[in-house]
């Protein structure tokens, strides 16, 4: 009880957001770790001894978060959008931030969710390679050519934005 | 001296994410000095690394929601049997249910099969004497209704066929329980008897064998098979209810 306190506690805020980021919607996404959390404390047990609290805790909400992500695909209803400035950060952002903010959400999900996870494992959750590997249950080489790719992508989706900004900057201040 | 391994693209994406031993770093710096392009695109996908973060950084400095309590989340793991509101009200309704001859439940731990089967009949109860609204989605609706459900109920949940024992499948709903969310399907047949099937997760009595649960004005059966409860009701002077029960647990088993 005392170590799943302490093991499982300070990691929530983290896998909050990994579940935020890649559900985008904020009820669907602490839903979605309740059931985690539910998972991990009834399966504290069966944990490997010498197992990583943090990589068994991603692997366990990615899975649901795959399998939701696939159920709402087939029920054919959109998955929620956040809107970015929701997100409402310690230090208030300035409308710039905010803007470039929104753009790299939606950039985001232009990605496939496959590219997406690894993605934001590696860049956000600081995971090692070989943690993203063994969350998403996949060679580490194939986390290397899904990270490159995601971030090839991310920065195509992100490009007409970053000139339009660059070229017309108060047109975008007036918006 | 031995020249040093080419770079390759993982070396490049490592450098981003400043998983380079000093070495390599040393090596992969060297090549992106002569290589300008792929230093400009290296030095973009560091500068997105960044926003990536930047945006995201809010979601986890947001308070935790109390429904993501941890101690709270362990506490109701911890006793889920018996908390005391839950235990005096299984008292009194053990006790009427004996008053009134009703559904034999003796010593039956709550969640279980033989709680279960109540809850079946209690769905009964409310829903299949209904001429209006029997059901919620009716059985065109059946895919989006497998949908629903499954989803609710967090696991992949299947619609027995009973039209070759002569009931029609009419539709269902979701119906709370004590126990969470289970789904109800009705079924008819020519002469307008009701059938319902309550099907819900299973914390005990994970796998249990078909057995009839019931006597008085109601029947019933009930089973579970990998954690996931069944229990097929129906008037008492439906004939056949075995065999019906029979088919689908043969229909639902995985």
């Amino acid at each position: 009880m005392k170590d799943m306190m302490l093991l499982i506690e300070p990691l929530i805020p983290a896998l909050r957001r990994y579940a935020r980021a890649l559900l985008r919607d904020r009820t669907a996404a602490d839903d979605l770790l309740q059931d985690c959390l539910e998972r991990a404390i009834t399966r504290w047990h069966q944990r490997r001894a010498d197992g990583d609290a943090r990589t068994w805790l991603f692997t366990i909400l990615h899975n649901l978060a795959i399998s939701r992500l696939r159920q709402t695909a087939r029920r054919g209803a959109p998955v929620g959008l956040d809107e970015a400035d929701e997100s409402v950060t310690a230090q208030p952002p300035t409308q710039e931030d905010a803007l470039y903010h929104r753009d790299v959400l939606r950039a985001l999900e232009t990605l496939p969710e496959d590219q997406r996870g690894v993605l934001l494992l590696v860049s956000v959750e600081d995971l090692s390679y070989a943690e993203t590997a063994r969350v998403l249950d996949i060679p580490i080489g194939t986390v290397m050519s899904r990270l490159s790719r995601a971030r090839e992508k991310l920065s195509r989706a992100l490009a007409p934005a970053t000139d339009a900004q660059a070229q017309r900057p108060t047109l975008w201040r007036v918006k | 001296m031995i020249p040093p391994r080419p770079i390759g693209e993982a070396d490049l994406q490592a450098h981003i994410d400043g998983r380079l031993d000093p070495t390599r770093l040393a090596e992969v710096e060297a090549y992106l000095a002569g290589h300008p392009a792929e230093a400009a695109r290296i030095a973009g996908y560091a500068d997105q690394r960044a926003k990536l973060r930047a945006a995201l950084a809010g979601y986890a400095d947001e308070p935790i929601p109390a429904q993501l309590n941890l101690a709270s989340l362990i506490e109701a793991r911890r006793a889920p049997h018996y908390p005391s509101w839950r235990a005096a009200a299984a008292a009194v309704l053990l006790l009427g249910l004996g008053g009134l001859g009703g559904w034999s439940l003796p010593h039956a731990p709550a969640g279980g099969i033989a709680a279960l089967a109540q809850e079946a009949a209690d769905s009964y109860a409310a829903y299949a004497p209904d001429h209006i609204r029997p059901v919620e989605l009716r059985a065109a609706d059946r895919g989006e209704l497998v949908n629903w459900v499954s989803q609710r109920l967090d696991r992949p949940v299947a619609v027995p066929d009973l039209a070759g024992s002569g009931y029609r499948f009419m539709g269902g709903r979701l119906v709370p329980t004590p126990h969470g969310p289970a789904a109800l399907f009705l079924y008819d047949d020519d002469k307008g008897t009701r059938l319902a099937l309550l099907v819900r997760p299973m914390e005990i009595d994970r796998d249990m064998p078909l057995a009839a649960q019931s006597h008085g004005a109601v029947s019933g059966y009930a089973w579970s098979d990998q954690g996931l409860g069944y229990s097929l009701v129906a008037p008492a002077s439906a004939r056949d209810l075995p065999a019906l029960a029979n088919e689908a647990r043969r229909q639902t088993e995985s």
